[in-house]
Parts: structure tokens; sequence; C-alpha cells
């Protein structure tokens, strides 16, 4: 009798097992791999590769992963930094990765782009699932999945991806296979280069909107971000990283500079700054003046660069050997990029592979 | 909280755990309370109607067990004092306390049942006749919310009370028992309409944990879910886009609409009592089957005695006999008789309490005139079958086809084809257009509108095609066996300890993957959570 009831609790035990083995597998296949498209998705995961620890921290949406080059705050000023960015990323979920990051380093410096503010409610599952997915599970990844999740959406779908991706199953390519464990790098510490030009042809006018304040979800993240930094012994910058659309009314940017003021922040509207940076939207952005191409990112990262060196009290890693190893390679990965998307852009006229 | 949500599948596993965990004696009392937890989540608001049902149903059971109590007890007192006339009279006198009694319960119960279901229904109609009379005067519409499985629990009731009437059942004394009976929260949600009889027993019996009970349970669970969501919720997207655009899916894309309707009401409705049945099974509870591979039926008649059995039955019990041997109906079967003959007159009577049935059960599914003459539909093409009889029996004694394959095949089809255009009404909801509909299918039929295009544009891909393909083939395979072999489970069972986890675990991975839930499907309740 004993004997049996051990047989079967075995066997039930190696079905369970198997079962289990399967769905991770299947999992593991039918979760986007954001390779060939949309490289965006692929971002905050790349983060958990780094080997090397970071000085200075940039949290925020595609204002920060398009605008902002760590490369070239490392090969001109010797800064270590890396940007934790996904598309719409709202601030709650900004909030939660660098909550997340700090289980691994403590930067000394977190810049936050500000233009998430406008965003009081969970806006889209695409883009939470962008931000989201790439996470590390942990109690910053429940924290983001909470805040982050809109009417439709469902923890349990976060925490078990197959059950969100299963429909992926008539769409599965020969890149999920091949992605199924390992992906390819797709940014440069978080920086997603493009090199080409669209200058800018104009924008509607804005809209007069009925209120202007930023909502209370938003503020009570950015209080949480600071009160972390705070404890943390991070300072913590606000910037508004140079963008013509979408809006950055006045009336938003007042309430970040009292903001900042009220709690001796430093904020820099870039926006306002474009042209002492040297910003032309005819040149230095591929999308017409929505985001920052390699040549306006690096213009903007060389100044904000300065700013980092004179203000904060920041290591040049240049001559670390450890750190000049592992940027040899991010350097050489960066120029590699560079070129092949320059040759793209030769052969086709416009950039398709990245 | 549908049966596809997250939360009723943890509500499952923790009613499961529970069951099994908790004292014996606690096992029905907690059921009771579960399911009240359940119907509860579904909406605090229910709670009163599914309740004040109960209460009617306990009070008034015990009422007519009493008064069959106090008969047997003056018939024993006066044994051999009383001739059999003042014996009679006595039982004349109490039956018609009874039926007092019972018409409070049913009025009671029906009463909330087409307060809430029927108002609204009530309201068009005076609406629309008093347009007809140009008149400008309209009745506002109630806002009234139908509790879930208000029809189920009502007839349910409505059931164990006749009975009890009847002297079939015993009155059950315990008042939380008859509750857990009129609220066992897996046939809540669509049923089956259980009798008090068949599942009182196993429902409030002490079950000890039995893995094969259990595995089979959850097998039959499995198998439900594969239906309702792999299958059901998948052709539900073409079946939309076709039903909801009239104008744009005409011709042989009706037909087409017609039988995917009945593949997805067939998946849909027989996969949720799978889970149904597959959830009492796990705790050792026996629920009444519902369907018996309807689609196999060679007539109508036989249709209706595999498809939905347990509301069928109930309509017979209930209706069909009572009326047809009501005193009123016995004068005028009489009268029929004499007027038009032996032959044509013992008919009448029938069919006009099939009549009666068939108006009730499609009013019963829902109340709107598209459902009506569903039902209505049904009548006449089992009176036209009936009527025909003489016919048929003539041209099988001429033409030897009768045990040929090919001729059950076409009797099959034919069953199918014919169901499936009444239910058409169904399908728009909408009467005039069904009808219309219908011209539709023929007057603008053209092969070449059926091509890979527009059906690629009914909101399904060739992959979703195939694949609804070959789980049809499926459920036709496992349907064949059932029918000739007996219980799959009972095969996969005796095929050694393997295949069972094998069988098992494949369907898990195909409901877990092909499943259509989720963000990017419509998620449809089921079909029966209506009624």
């Amino acid at each position: 009798m004993k004997n049996k009831i051990a047989k079967r609790a075995a066997a039930l035990a190696v079905f369970i097992i198997v079962m289990l083995i399967a769905l991770y597998l299947l999992q593991k296949l039918m979760m986007p791999k954001y390779m060939s498209d949309i490289p965006e998705g692929a971002m905050v995961e790349e983060y958990y590769q780094e080997t090397t620890d970071h000085e200075v921290l940039f949290v925020g949406d595609c204002e920060v992963y398009e605008n902002f080059s760590p490369i070239t705050l490392y090969e001109d000023y010797g800064i270590t930094s890396y940007i934790r960015g996904s598309a719409q990323q709202l601030t709650w979920q900004s909030y939660y990765l660098l909550e997340d990051a700090l289980r691994y380093e403590t930067p000394k410096v977190v810049v936050f782009n500000v233009l998430a503010m406008k965003y009081n409610e969970p806006q889209s599952e695409a883009y939470n699932r962008m931000s989201i997915d790439g996470m590390k599970m942990s109690s910053s990844k429940i924290g983001a999945i909470q805040a982050s999740m809109t009417e439709e959406e469902h923890m349990l779908d976060y925490i078990f991806p197959i059950l969100r991706y299963h429909s992926r199953w008539s769409d599965l390519s020969a890149e999920d296979v091949k992605y199924m464990f390992h992906k390819d790098k797709v940014s440069h510490n978080g920086y997603y280069m493009r090199v080409d030009v669209r200058p800018v042809d104009g924008f509607p006018e804005p809209e007069k909107l009925s209120d202007y304040t930023l909502g209370d979800k938003a503020m009570e993240y950015l209080d949480k971000m600071r009160e972390l930094c705070e404890e943390n012994g991070i300072e913590l910058v606000l910037v508004k990283s140079p963008s013509l659309y979408p809006y950055w009314y006045d009336e938003w940017d007042e309430q970040i500079t009292d903001y900042a003021q009220e709690y001796g922040l430093d904020y820099f509207n870039y926006e306002k700054l474009a042209p002492e940076i040297g910003i032309d939207y005819n040149t230095d952005t591929y999308d017409a003046g929505l985001h920052l191409n390699l040549s306006g990112a690096e213009k903007l990262s060389r100044y904000f660069g300065e700013y980092l060196t004179e203000n904060y009290d920041l290591t040049d890693y240049r001559d670390d050997p450890e750190y000049a190893e592992v940027y040899a390679e991010k350097i050489r990965f960066y120029d590699e990029m560079r070129e092949a998307q320059y040759k793209e852009l030769e052969e086709y006229g416009e950039i398709i592979s990245f | 909280m549908l049966f596809t949500d997250y939360s009723f599948i943890g509500f499952l596993a923790v009613v499961f755990i529970l069951y099994y965990t908790l004292p014996k004696k606690c096992q029905w009392p907690f059921l009771l309370v579960a399911s009240y937890v359940f119907y509860f989540i579904a909406s605090p608001s229910y709670l009163i109607f599914i309740a004040a049902t109960t209460v009617s149903t306990y009070l008034v059971s015990l009422k007519l067990d009493k008064l069959e109590t106090i008969q047997k007890e003056w018939i024993r007192e006066h044994k051999g004092q009383i001739s059999r006339e003042e014996k009679k009279e006595y039982k004349a006198g109490i039956k018609a306390k009874k039926w007092k009694w019972l018409l409070v319960c049913l009025f009671f119960n029906l009463g909330i049942l087409a307060v809430l279901k029927y108002t609204n229904f009530t309201i068009a109609n005076i609406n629309g006749l008093l347009q007809a009379f140009h008149s400008d005067r309209q009745l506002s519409f109630l806002n009234l919310v139908l509790p879930m499985g208000i029809s189920f629990y009502t007839f349910q009731t409505m059931g164990y009370i006749i009975d009890v009437y009847r002297g079939t059942s015993t009155a059950e004394k315990n008042p939380f028992k008859l509750a857990l009976f009129v609220s066992f929260f897996p046939q809540l949600v669509q049923g089956p309409i259980s009798r008090f009889n068949d599942l009182a027993k196993s429902l409030f019996e002490v079950h000890y944990f039995d893995p094969k009970v259990v595995s089979y349970g959850l097998y039959r669970i499995l198998w439900g879910y594969f239906k309702k969501v792999v299958v059901a919720d998948r052709i539900l997207t073409a079946v939309n886009a076709i039903i909801q655009n009239p104008d744009t899916y005409q011709g042989g894309f009706v037909f087409v609409g017609m039988m995917f309707y009945a593949f997805e009401l067939y998946a849909d409705f027989t996969g949720g009592i799978d889970i149904t049945i597959g959830i009492a099974q796990t705790m050792g509870i026996t629920v009444t089957e519902n369907f018996r591979r309807p689609y196999f039926s060679k007539n109508i008649k036989e249709y209706w005695n595999r498809w939905h059995i347990t509301m069928g039955t109930w309509f017979t019990d209930y209706i069909f006999y009572p009326i047809s041997v009501c005193k009123p109906m016995l004068k005028f079967s009489k009268f029929s008789r004499n007027t038009f003959g032996e032959k044509i007159g013992k008919r009448v009577p029938v069919y006009l309490s099939s009549f009666v049935v068939w108006f009730t059960t499609g009013i019963w599914h829902g109340a709107s005139w598209n459902f009506i003459v569903w039902g209505l539909m049904n009548f006449v093409v089992i009176m036209i079958s009936e009527e025909l009889e003489p016919l048929y029996r003539k041209f099988h004694a001429r033409f030897d086809v009768k045990g040929k394959a090919w001729y059950g095949v076409f009797e099959i089809v034919r069953t199918i084809l014919l169901m499936s255009a009444i239910r058409m009404f169904d399908c728009y909801r909408d009467v005039p257009l069904t009808f219309k509909m219908y011209g539709n299918m023929f007057t603008h039929f053209d092969i070449r509108a059926l091509n890979a295009e527009a059906f690629l544009g009914l909101g399904l891909s060739g992959a979703d095609y195939l694949l609804l393909f070959i789980c049809l083939l499926v459920i036709l395979s496992v349907s064949i066996l059932q029918e000739r072999r007996g219980s799959v489970r009972d095969m996969i069972f005796a095929s050694g300890a393997a295949w069972k986890y094998v069988v098992f675990g494949v369907l898990m991975l195909i409901v877990i993957v092909f499943g259509a839930y989720g963000i990017g499907y419509d998620q449809s309740q089921f079909i029966y959570n209506q009624f």
C-alpha cells in the first residue's frame, strides 16, 4: 500500500516537474524578443548584463534613452552611466526601475526626465509590457505592475507571461527560437542609437488644457523617487530633454521648477537651452524633432557631462583598467553600430535593421 | 466571476483544498458557504433573490409535507371508521390546500423571475402596441438586472416543490441543505437543472479523497476548458463578424455563420457543462448529464433527447404532462376527437401541449420574440415530422436505406442543418432580419464570395482556421469513441499510468497556449449564463 502511494506521488511529482519545464520553455518561446523590431522592448532586461557599476543613472522615457549617450559621457569625461528607460515609461515605472537598480548598485547621481509627469494614469498595455517584462522578479517589479496596470490587465499575466503571450503562437518566427535563451545587445548602456536625419517640419499648435496641474499620482512617485535618493545619499537631478513634441507646457515647467526649488534639486529644461547646447533640429533629430539622433545625443551628452563633472564628485574611470576594458568593448560595439547604420543609410536611404 | 476568470480558478482551488481538509461533517455546509461567497462575489445584490426563492420554497415544502403527514395520520386514525367517499373527500380537501400552497410558491418564485426577466419585454411590447395604435404615450423601461443563473435555480426549485407536492420527493427538513441544493455554485452559472432526488444524495454525503475520482473530474474540467476557450471563444470572433454585419456578410456567409454558430454554441454550452460536472466530480458529487452527443441525432426528437437534457425533461415532466392530463385539456381532447375524428382529434391536444411547452421553452431562453419564434419553430418542425411519419414509413418500406451507413450520415447532417437553421433566430436575435437572411442565403449565394480573403476578413487567421479544424476533428473523434465504446477517460486510465499524465499534460498545454483568452481576445460569457 505504502509502495503504491509512493509510486503515485513520484509519478505526480515527475508530471508536475515536466509540466513546469514545458511551460517555462513555451513561455520563453512565446515572449516577444524585440530584436529586429521595436528594440526598445529589450532594453530594460539588458541592464542585468552589466558587469560594472555606474555613478550616474538615468531614468525616464524615450527622451532619455534616445537623447543621452552614456558612451559619449565615458569617452569625454570618464563618467560611467546607464539609462533605465523604455518607451512611454511612466513616473512610477521610473521609480520602481530605480528601486530595482538600487538592489545592484548605488549611483552618485540619478537623472530623471520629467516628461512622464504629464501622465497620471496607466496608459497602454504595450508600453507597460516594454517597461516591466524585462525586470527581474522582485518586490519592485510587483510594485511596478500594481502601479501600471490598465483596467484590462491582470497581475497573473505579468507573473506568468505565457498567459499574456500565448496568442503569439501563430506569429512565431525563427527569431523567437534563436533568442529564446540569449538576446543580442541592442542598446549602449540603455541608449538607443539612430544616426539618420529627418529635419523638423512643424507640429500642430499646442492645445489649451483645462487644467495644467500635474497629477497627484505622478507627484507622489516623484516624491518617492526623491525620498529614495535621499535615503541612499544620491543626488537627484531633474531634466527636460530637448524635444519639440509632445509639448512641455510652461505651466508644467513652472511646477517642476517650484518643486526643484522647494527640495533643493537641480532642474534643467534643455528644450529651452537647445540653442546653447548647439542642437539644430534640422540635423540633430531623426524623426522631425521628437527625438535626437546620434549627433544630437552626443551634443547633449557633452553639455550635460560638463555639468556633471563640475558639480558632482564623479570619478574618471578612463584610467581604471577594469572599466577601461569593459568600456573598450562597449565603444567598439558603439562604433560598429554607428558604422553599420551609416552603411545602411547609404545603401538603402533609410535605417532598416536598427 | 466567469468560469474562465483567473479568480474563479483560484476560488476553485481554495474550495477544493478546504473541502477535503475540513472535518468531513463540515463538507456540505462548507459548500453552501462557498456557493454563497461565489454568488456574493458575482454581485451582492443578487443574494436577496436566491435567498428569497430558497426561503419560500423551504417554507412551502414544509407546509406541503405537513399536510401530507396530517392526511396520513388522519387516515390511520380513521382506518375502518370512514367510508371510501369520506376518505376521498378528505384527500381532496388536503389536495386543494396543497395546491393553494403550491400556487403561492410558484407565483412567488416565478414572480421574481417574471418581474426581473420579462418586465422590460412586456413594456417593449406594450409600447409597440401603443405605437401601432398611433398613441404618443410610451412606457419607460425599468433598470432591472437579471441575477446570475436565476432561470436555472428558479426552475430547479419549481421542480423540487412540484415533486414534494406530488409526493415523489420528500421535503428537506434542513433549510441549509435545501439552500445548497438551490445554490450549488458549479451549476449556478448555466445549469444543468438538477432534480433534488438526483443531486441530494451525493451532495450531502461525506466524500473521501479518491485520486481516481478527482482525476476524472479534473479531466472533465480540462476538456470543458478546451471546448470553451480553444474552440468556442475562437469561432466567436468569426460568428460575431458575420451576424453583426448582415449587410456585409450575405449569401454563402449566412450559411457559414449558421454553421459556425452551431459549432460555437455546442462547444460553449457543452464545455461549460463539462466544467460544471467536472468540478462537482472532483468533490465526489454527481451532477446529471446534460448532453449526449446531440450532433449524432438522426431526427429532431432525438436531438432534443440529447441536447440540454435536463431542460427537456423538466419541460416534459412539469409542463407537458400536467397540461396533457389537466381537466380542461381532457375535455378539449374529448371535444377534439368528437369534432375531428379519432385519428386527427387525438393529436390536437398533444400538439396544443407541445405548443405551450415550446412557447415557454422559447421565452425561458430569453425575453425577446426571437427566442419565442425559435421555440415555436422547433414545435413546427416536430409537428411536421410527426405528420409526415406515415410518409416516412412508406418510403422506408419501399426503399431499404434505414440500415445503410450513408443514410445514417444523411440523417445526422439533415438534423444538424435543420437545428442550425432554426437557431438563426438565436443568432441574429431579430425575427424579421432572420427571415430576410434565410432568403438572402439563397438569393445572394455566390460561391466566388467564399474565398480565402473573405474568410480571413472574419477576424481569424489561416492558423486559427487550421487549429479549429483540428480541434473539431478531435471533438468528433472523442464523440465517436464515446458513442461506440463509452467513456474515453476509462480508456485512457486503462491504457497505463503514463498515458493519463501524458494526455492530461498535452491537453493542459493546448488550453494554455491555444486558448482564446486574455488581452487581445474579447472574452465571452458562456452563452447560457444569460438564461
